[in-house]
């Protein structure tokens, strides 16, 4: 059994940068993660962080607008608010830290164009900004010597008088089950990626953190909000940065068109990329694509741009489709990419349980709303992960340390051992999770339609009955990634049927969630956030008002 | 493309000790542009459950992947299948070297990352904190961009061959890291640094057998790296307490006389004529040597035309200072 004020779970920019708040306010912090702080998924971050820096002549309202006009008025603006008034201390924090950011000519901080704003804000190293980023975090973790329970797994959360009072884990090296109890949990787990497949995802970005806080009985909010970023690859579904369009890349269709000339006159590709994405799919069904992708042109930008600016894209492409960026355009297409919605938070990060946090991808606060702009998600790791830090470490100081008996862990091993005991079937963990990827794949797309959702929503149940009696094909203790993909897809099954049921009961279009049926925004009645609980019948849907402060909703174009 | 995967595994829960660790193959369908990573992944979801890996983003920036394909570390993801092929079609599939392996292709990499912590891994400026950012050049910043591409997969610890002989090395992953810092503008403890480095374990250690560059997945270059850091404890003129630097000059110095190298003169002028203890130490090498009748003779004459060897030294040295490059690292 071990025991600490605020316990973190992941390892990635949101969890790091929580647990450095939290310690600097002097609460005994630990953080746990399922891999090594340096595998997280926040390294895949290619393009940059946004910042209205006023020394820099920018201003956050500006910062703040095209944030709610990306959001297509589903963001929370108070949220919006503070995430563009904390975006520049922030930069500057990350700087301090020893962030390589890229420069200008004057030898300060320099910037580039993103999709959705008008002005180049956005801070970047190359095309590694996330990895450059996410190793300082952990530089800085390293310094603080903050404890780390490296490849641990969370498998419940203690919940005792409608609290939260700590986690059941298991150290995969071992397999051994513990208690660790704490004053304030931090979820900080990333998203859902490999809902879908393929995704722009790794493979551990399994949605740990919200199935967790879903089973807790914390409500998920806006999960019908998937982002499908404009530039992956066909096959492995593997992320082109937006940045390659900031810096001047063309799309171009069969025809050799420049086609978002068509649909979004004046941003063009720095369209919002709800718009691009959609933009992608309209070319594609309508017979002006190639091979179900579209061109992504970098040719004009010059040989050395690309081996600098984008090296790592350029990289990509040379070991995965045997070219360069500078002799070829690259087939691209839209690509499950982000999850806007997650455990509904306050702007503190406090979940509706007493107890819980959450911050990052796994949490919505929302400033995403229906549609994520590019480089704020980073953005929204460090403002809202530190966030939570101060306000848990600030929480914990007048709570009595937890008592938990550590008989707790019988129950999860009770429920481990289950899993393990049950006979093959013929049916696996592996089938059931591609099943599941591919029914979300095929019909809780860029487009979406009734009859479609309603196919994806029995195929989800399904591999919930799958699930349940599936076997794990590997029983031993020591390192079982089988056992881990098991309780991991138990997680997936659950999120993926509350993504659909959101998506289904959504009548209308807004953002990122664009029907067939019901082609039109309707702010009458849909200008509110979907709330889903857990209940033995699956999601129970909810609503809530969208909070606005200063922007009214207006048709938005780009 | 029918393939076979020849994967070493390594159960320690095990009951005997020939199951514990063995080889055992798999046959894969792995389409020509698929990567040796996709065939572990395909084994492992729909033939083998229990074979056990870390693996995640697919995209060599997570640095889960690493391990020994052929016999040399790299990134399983960034391993196309085609080039690994070997005779009948096989690949041979190995946990990474010079770190304990957990199971199967899984290693403890606690090592590398003790070695990390070890060389201070974070940015340590000076003076008073500005409100605004620090002012850096855009060259100086994409300078590190290289080294920060480092994503730790522990490629170039695998196959060290210093790490091999001696596990007090700092390896090239920490090292490489240990630059970063360096070679920063914005840091304030380069003379710190530098001197930690100069000891026993640090930059005169690597022995510049190239592994490391060979394997690294990133383009990293540790090695070049270390050769800068021992160029950067030059400069600082650390020769008061740096065998390296003082070898390195012996060296030249050598050379320079002779026209050729003189050992005995070598570890004189490294370790001091006085330094006695250093000396007595270097006794036995001396006494291996004499007995394989390799011991260098005492009294060295110069090499006929010595005088042409020195022009060739001081021309080197002018056009270095013309083209205003650093001296050659060492």
């Amino acid at each position: 059994m071990y025991q600490h004020d605020v316990l973190v779970i992941g390892a990635g920019l949101a969890g790091m940068r929580a647990a450095l708040a939290a310690q600097q306010a002097g609460a005994d912090t630990a953080i746990i993660t399922k891999v090594t702080p340096v595998r997280s998924h926040s390294n895949a971050a290619q393009g940059g962080i946004n910042a209205a820096l006023t020394h820099l002549g920018d201003d956050w309202h500006e910062h703040a607008y095209e944030t709610v006009k990306g959001s297509d008025y589903l963001g929370d603006q108070d949220a919006i608010e503070i995430l563009a008034q904390d975006a520049g201390r922030s930069i500057i924090e990350l700087e301090h830290m020893g962030v390589i950011f890229s420069r200008g000519p004057d030898g300060k901080l320099g910037t580039r164009h993103f999709g959705g704003q008008q002005r180049a804000r956005t801070f970047y190293v190359a095309d590694i900004t996330g990895a450059a980023i996410l190793h300082v975090l952990f530089e800085q973790i390293l310094k603080a010597k903050t404890r780390v329970y490296e490849e641990w797994f969370v498998t419940s959360l203690i919940m005792e008088d409608g609290e939260c009072r700590g986690v059941v884990a298991m150290e995969i090296k071992s397999g051994k089950l513990e208690v660790i109890t704490a004053k304030a949990v931090i979820l900080a787990t990333g998203g859902c990626g490999r809902v879908f497949e393929p995704s722009t995802n790794g493979l551990i970005v399994t949605g740990d953190g919200m199935g967790l806080a879903y089973n807790a009985g914390a409500p998920l909010m806006d999960m019908e909000m998937t982002q499908f970023h404009p530039t992956t690859l066909k096959n492995n579904g593997i992320l082109m940065t937006e940045a390659a369009r900031g810096e001047g890349g063309y799309l171009l269709n069969s025809k050799g068109e420049r086609f978002m000339e068509k649909y979004a006159p004046t941003f063009k590709e720095l369209a919002s990329r709800d718009v691009v994405s959609r933009s992608e799919q309209t070319e594609i069904n309508e017979g002006r694509g190639i091979d179900g992708c579209v061109l992504l042109d970098l040719r004009h930008l010059g040989r050395e741009a690309i081996e600098t600016k984008l090296a790592y894209i350029n990289e990509i492409a040379i070991d995965y489709m045997g070219f360069s960026l500078a002799d070829k355009p690259i087939p691209v297409r839209p690509g499950y990419h982000y999850i806007m919605g997650g455990i509904k938070t306050n702007v503190d990060g406090l979940t509706k349980i007493p107890g819980l946090y959450a911050a990052g991808e796994t949490a919505c606060v929302s400033v995403h709303g229906g549609n994520r702009l590019g480089a704020n998600s980073l953005l929204d790791t460090v403002v809202f992960g530190r966030r939570s830090g101060e306000h848990a470490a600030q929480m914990v100081k007048s709570k009595p340390a937890p008592k938990v008996s550590e008989a707790r862990v019988q129950q999860d091993e009770k429920h481990i051992k289950a899993l393990l005991d049950r006979p093959a079937n013929g049916d696996s963990v592996a089938k059931i999770r591609l099943d599941m990827g591919n029914a979300m794949t095929e019909n809780v797309q860029v487009f979406r339609n009734e009859q479609g959702m309603k196919t994806a929503l029995a195929d989800i149940k399904k591999t919930q009955e799958r699930y349940k009696k599936v076997a794990v094909g590997n029983k031993g203790k020591v390192f079982n990634t089988s056992l881990i993909f098991a309780l991991e897809l138990g997680f997936m099954v659950d999120l993926a049927e509350v993504i659909v049921a959101g998506a289904l009961a959504r009548k209308e279009s807004r953002g990122a969630h664009a029907r067939t049926d019901f082609p039109d925004r309707d702010d009458v009645n849909w200008m509110k956030h979907t709330l889903a609980y857990n209940t033995e019948n699956g999601p129970k849907l909810d609503y809530l008002p969208v909070v606005f402060t200063q922007w009214e909703p207006k048709v938005r174009s780009y | 493309m029918q393939i076979t995967l020849k994967v070493k595994r390594y159960n320690p829960e095990a009951t005997s000790e020939d199951k514990k660790s063995y080889f055992q193959e798999y046959k894969v369908d792995a389409p020509a542009d698929s990567t040796v990573l996709d065939s572990l992944i395909q084994i492992r979801e729909y033939q083998d459950e229990s074979l056990t890996l870390r693996c995640s983003c697919r995209g060599a920036i997570c640095g889960s992947c690493a391990m020994r394909v052929n016999g040399h570390a790299g990134l399983m993801c960034k391993t196309k299948v085609e080039k690994a092929l070997g005779k009948n079609n096989v690949i041979l599939v190995e946990p990474m070297g010079n770190q304990p392996v957990v199971k199967d292709l899984v290693v403890d990499m606690s090592l590398f990352f003790d070695k990390v912590r070890a060389v201070e891994p974070y940015l340590q400026p000076v003076g008073p904190e500005p409100k605004e950012e620090r002012i850096a050049s855009n060259e100086d910043m994409l300078h590190l961009v290289g080294v920060m591409s480092c994503i730790m997969c522990g490629a170039c610890v695998s196959d060290c061959t210093v790490l091999e002989m001696d596990p007090n090395f700092l390896g090239p992953a920490a090292l490489a890291k240990a630059y970063r810092f360096v070679a920063d503008p914005r840091d304030g403890k380069t003379k710190e640094r530098i001197t930690e480095y100069n000891k026993y374990g640090g930059i005169w250690d690597c022995t510049r057998c190239m592994e490391c560059v060979q394997v690294c997945p990133k383009g990293v270059d540790p090695m070049g790296r270390i050769m800068m850091l021992r160029t950067k404890a030059d400069e600082l003129g650390t020769k008061d307490y740096s065998y390296g630097v003082r070898h390195a000059d012996a060296f030249e110095d050598s050379v320079k006389k002779g026209g050729k190298l003189n050992e005995a003169e070598l570890v004189i002028n490294t370790f001091g004529f006085f330094n006695v203890p250093k000396l007595l130490g270097m006794l036995p090498v001396a006494m291996r040597a004499a007995y394989k009748r390799k011991m260098p003779s005492l009294f060295h004459k110069s090499i006929p035309g010595v005088q042409s060897v020195r022009r060739i030294m001081s021309k080197a040295h002018e056009v270095e200072k013309v083209q205003g490059k650093k001296p050659m690292p060492r």
